[in-house]
């Protein structure tokens, strides 16, 4: 393993670390979604990394695939997490309204 | 498959496929659930009739069904198996006719029919397993099914007491279980054999069967409600009288007693467990439940609990006669299988129609309730001094052929005493509920329920005590007969002991 | 048979794009799609005995480039479960959800779900099932949403979502590291491939613990219990008898298959280990929970940390007939589980909507309301409990008879204790709901048989159809066991 593709594997691997016990904590949302999509470019970044064949070499494919699917998902996740938080927000604040209605 | 494997399936869906129509039946379908019933009782009781004249003519019956590798579903009909079938199938059409009686108006009945039906087809099952592993399928079969009769009633006293019989009946279920698997892995499938099979099989380490020996016998003995494991049995008594008649007499406490004897006779083979030194104290156990039981019941005032003790200490009687050597002891214990039945449903019978009809449920309330029900009275009287062991009741003869067999195994010091103080304790609690029932001027009862019929009770409910009454005397007049109970376990010992 | 494999790989996607279509055929299409998947389902388990795997390249690609599909005895009987189990509630889903408008949104996320889950049990490429992990994940979790209208639902959900999240961030970071270290990810291939070393050992964990968190083992559990019992009935159903189920089908594929090499007697304990912990933690919960579904929830985690125990006694017995008798077992068990978990969930969402609410404490009077749901869960509660004459009976007898004969006679305690604590909280249910009803409960309608029916089935399969006829499930195995491949 070259220098260059020794570091980008690490602090890829650092960045999955760091991201991860980010995205465990009891954040807000938001942060939280951050967090996991930070962790998730770590990976990829490692993945690239792994994927390095040397200088004028064609580098290998298999990860590069992965790492466009994975991109694909943690838009999706991301969305969807999203989606959710915002009709949480509304049911809450429905109901605060409504209680502050009754009294 | 040949005839030969249908008749038992055959007898286990006789009341399993009636019992699951039932459930299906609207609570206003009575007469239909009736003839279903009914229906299926007598077609059980046709069945039996074939299978008691088949074993007796030694063909064989099995059904066998591989349900995993090495686990083998086995319906076997054998001597013994045919002995608790029968008993279990007659009792149970008695019983079926006496609940529907009994329970005339009340709800829930479709669910009630439906338990009842898969009881007595568990009950059935269990006897004639051909294996320990079915074997234990049914005997927990057995506690799921009677589980929703205790708690029939709905009250908060019937749901715990319904509670504390399942808690009692699944750990020992589970220390069945255990021993179950525990003995299948050292000794292989266990197929139930006369004589025993562990002894011919070498290299077990007596240690090892010793304490499966204890995990059996302590799972087997909640059911038959042995010391220090009957606790469940007197307080299951606030179900209705038919199902208290179901558990003491038809099934579940039989099935318990019924387990420990094909343990000993069948799987560990009597003179092996007897070089094992496991027979001792379990006959010393079962003689102190027998004490115990009696002791127990002449404090109760409660006329079902009375009979409750009573039943822990009567039942201890066929685990008595399975410890001890010889053929005598085996014909006394076993037949007391069939007599103990019989002499207790009608007791409980008789209990359950002062119960409906005068709201009598203690003994202390009982006076004079001979002049006002003699003939349930007169059925009551008759199991009761059977219970004593006065001949020509059946009971005589099971404590005449124990003694016997004692005193032919050189135990006679111990269980010849045993069984007279026994007798007398059971003098001393039934003789009193006697002398108040015939003598005592009747006092007003707590509920007088009018009904228009013109006999002392409902024909239902008035029937059932007299037939079972009579045929305990019958029983026990025509011990000899051929087919008698007494000649059949005479069949059973000879086969044992071959 | 291959275009089986297809077919049921490929019919729950084509399904979810035709209800998002056209949803107000969804109804139809939904029953039909699910009987055709069953219908294939069958057989292709009955084409499993005369051989030993079934395979098939979509488009001609080789494995490695392509996507393969495969299916050995394990895969094929698990989908034989989700056939099952999506079948009855698919029957069950469309009477639940009385609301058309919340059917539209439900059936094209039901069948994305299904697509998932048998896109993972025919998968054979470690990447492969990744994307159908995340797959798995998201439409589990946006299934938890719909029709839900209370904010803890939707918390639940959020949660759930986000840590499938991080447990497939895991599972990708073992991949990677399985590509660094043998450059494939083919499971096959990779069979061979796998030595003892450090990555190999650092993989195993990642993967690992990225599926524990979705199987829920105990200590990453926390987020099941809200998220099975705050979903609607028929996808708590899904959920715990399936989605928990296919992830423990990806660990056992792990453990015994590919990193057999790496798998220590040690570790095995400490799955064994985390399971115990698993089935008296999670038995004791149900015991003390006041809901239903929350019951049913933590009986989940009790049932699957059975699973884990058979991991160190599988792993101690030495190949053969002893030990292919406990795999079956283990298979039986998972099985058995998910088909009455099913009935369960799909039981309490009949109470539930019958009653309003599913407080344990106030069932009184239900038994004689809704017989046919109060006898199904019954059924069902003995097959959870492993009473005879159920399937989990002969698994159990199985579990108890293996660490007896490996000698690590402990699990059988736990296994014990357990089925006690199992039968308590059983107990407690029905005690209250034989109890009769108190005054102040208004008087209710009827409920509709059609949405008893469903759990009924189930519930009489798992207790009698699995008790009296698992047999075939040891038969298959024994033709090919996965152990021998190697």
């Amino acid at each position: 393993m070259e220098q260059a593709q020794l570091m980008f594997a690490a602090t890829g691997a650092l960045i999955f670390v760091f991201g991860l016990v980010a995205g465990l904590r009891d954040d807000s949302l938001l942060g939280r979604i951050i967090a996991i999509n930070i962790s998730g470019v770590g990976l990829f970044l490692l993945l690239v990394a792994l994927a390095y064949r040397g200088l004028c070499q064609a580098a290998d494919p298999i990860p590069h695939a992965l790492v466009l699917t994975g991109i694909v998902v943690a838009v999706a996740a991301s969305g969807l997490a999203i989606a959710i938080g915002r009709k949480l927000d509304e049911l809450r604040n429905s109901s605060h309204r409504r209680e502050g209605d009754s009294s | 498959m040949s005839t030969n494997a249908w008749l038992p399936l055959l007898i286990l869906w006789s009341s399993l496929v009636p019992g699951l129509i039932i459930f299906s039946l609207d609570e206003s379908r009575q007469r239909l659930r009736t003839a279903l019933n009914l229906i299926g009782a007598i077609t059980k009781l046709l069945l039996v009739a074939g299978l008691i004249w088949g074993v007796y003519r030694e063909l064989l019956f099995e059904f066998r069904w591989t349900l995993a590798p090495g686990l083998d579903f086995v319906l076997h009909a054998d001597a013994l198996s045919v002995l608790f079938v029968s008993l279990s199938t007659l009792l149970w059409l008695v019983t079926t006719i006496y609940a529907i009686g009994y329970l005339e108006h009340s709800p829930d009945r479709s669910r009630f029919f439906g338990f009842f039906s898969l009881c007595v087809t568990a009950t059935v099952g269990l006897a004639m397993a051909g294996n320990l592993f079915t074997f234990v399928i049914f005997y927990e079969a057995l506690t799921l099914a009677t589980y929703p009769l205790v708690a029939h009633k709905g009250t908060p006293e019937a749901i715990r007491g319904a509670r504390i019989y399942l808690g009692y009946t699944l750990a020992g279920g589970v220390l069945l279980l255990t021993g179950a698997v525990w003995l299948r892995t050292l000794a292989g499938p266990l197929d139930f054999a006369q004589g025993g099979i562990l002894g011919d099989i070498p290299g077990l380490d007596p240690d090892a069967l010793r304490w499966i020996f204890l995990l059996l016998v302590a799972g087997l003995g909640v059911k038959a409600a042995l010391f220090p494991l009957h606790g469940w049995l007197p307080r299951a008594m606030v179900a209705p009288a038919p199902v208290s008649a179901l558990l003491h007499a038809v099934a579940v406490v039989k099935a318990g007693a019924f387990g420990i004897v094909r343990v000993v006779y069948d799987v560990y083979g009597v003179e092996f467990s007897g070089e094992l030194g496991v027979l001792m104290p379990l006959g010393a156990l079962a003689a102190f439940t027998i004490i115990y039981g009696s002791v127990r019941a002449l404090s109760q005032d409660h006329l079902k609990k009375r009979l409750a003790y009573s039943t822990v200490s009567q039942v201890s009687y066929i685990a008595l006669g399975a410890t001890i050597l010889g053929p005598l002891a085996t014909i006394g214990g076993l037949v007391h299988l069939v007599h103990q039945g019989v002499m207790k449903i009608t007791l409980f019978f008789a209990a359950g129609n002062y119960a409906e009809t005068l709201g009598v449920h203690r003994v202390s309330e009982m006076n004079g309730v001979g002049r006002r029900m003699p003939v349930t009275t007169a059925a009551f009287t008759v199991a009761a001094l059977g219970m004593i062991g006065l001949p020509p009741v059946a009971g005589f003869f099971s404590k005449w052929y124990l003694g016997l067999g004692a005193l032919e195994a050189g135990a006679g010091a111990w269980v010849i005493p045993v069984l007279l103080a026994s007798s007398a304790l059971n003098a001393a609690y039934f003789l009193p509920i006697l002398y108040r029932a015939w003598f005592l001027p009747a006092g007003p009862w707590p509920l007088e329920n009018h009904t228009h019929h013109r006999g002392e009770t409902r024909p239902s409910l008035q029937w059932p005590p007299m037939v079972t009454a009579a045929l305990a005397v019958l029983v026990g007049t025509f011990a000899a007969a051929p087919f008698s109970p007494l000649e059949w376990v005479e069949l059973i010992a000879t086969r044992e002991y071959r | 048979m291959s275009s089986l494999l297809v077919l049921i790989a490929t019919l729950p996607l084509m399904t979810a794009l035709a209800c998002l279509l056209h949803p107000r055929g969804g109804d139809q299409l939904s029953l039909v799609a699910s009987m055709i998947q069953l219908v294939a389902s069958v057989l292709l388990v009955t084409e499993l005995p005369s051989r030993s795997s079934l395979s098939h390249a979509l488009g001609g690609w080789a494995p490695g480039l392509g996507i393969a599909l495969g299916a050995d005895p394990l895969a094929g009987w698990l989908v034989l479960l989700c056939a099952l189990v999506q079948f009855a509630t698919t029957l069950y889903a469309r009477f639940y959800f009385c609301d058309s408008q919340a059917r539209y949104r439900l059936w094209p996320l039901w069948w994305l779900l299904a697509s998932a889950l048998y896109a993972l049990l025919l998968s054979g490429d470690l990447f492969n099932l990744y994307v159908t992990l995340e797959l798995l994940g998201l439409s589990a979790a946006a299934l938890c949403t719909v029709g839900a209208a209370k904010a803890e639902a939707l918390e639940a959900a959020l949660r759930y979502l986000l840590l499938g999240l991080i447990g497939s961030l895991l599972y990708l970071a073992g991949v990677a590291l399985v590509y660094a270290e043998y450059g494939t990810l083919d499971v096959s291939a990779l069979r061979t491939l796998i030595s003892s070393s450090p990555a190999s050992l650092a993989s195993l964990v990642l993967l690992s613990s990225g599926l524990m968190i979705k199987c829920a083992l105990v200590p990453l559990h926390f987020w099941l219990p809200a998220a099975h019992s705050s979903a609607p009935a028929p996808v708590s159903a899904v959920l715990s008898a399936l989605v928990v189920k296919v992830a423990f089908y990806l660990l056992l594929r792990l453990w015994f298959e590919l990193f057999t090499p790496v798998v220590t007697s040690a570790f095995a304990t400490l799955i064994g280990l985390l399971g115990a912990i698993a089935v008296i933690w999670g038995s004791w919960q149900a015991f003390r929970a006041t809901r239903l579904k929350l019951l049913a929830a933590y009986s989940t985690l009790s049932q699957m940390g059975y699973l884990f125990m058979f991991v160190p006694i599988v792993m101690a017995l030495p190949e053969g007939d002893t030990r292919q008798f406990a795999y079956g077992a283990l298979l039986l068990l998972a099985v058995s589980h998910g088909i009455a978990k099913a009935a369960l969930f799909m039981g309490i969402g009949s109470l539930q909507q019958h009653l309003g609410h599913d407080e344990i404490d106030r069932l009184g009077g239900s038994a004689r309301k809704l017989p046919v749901t109060l006898f199904a869960i019954s059924l069902a509660g003995v097959a959870l409990v492993g009473l005879p004459p159920s399937g989990a009976f002969l698994a159990k007898w199985a579990l108890i008879s293996s660490s007896l004969v490996s000698g690590q006679w402990w699990w059988m305690l736990v296994t014990l204790v357990g089925t006690l604590l199992a039968a308590a909280y059983l107990v407690r249910v029905l005690g209250a709901a034989f109890a009769p009803t108190a005054a102040a409960e208004p008087a209710l309608p009827t409920c509709r048989l059609a949405l008893q029916q469903p759990a009924l089935l189930l519930a009489v399969l798992a207790t009698f159809g699995l008790g009296f006829a698992a047999s075939p499930v040891w038969d298959t195995l024994s033709l090919s066991p996965p152990e021998v491949q190697r």
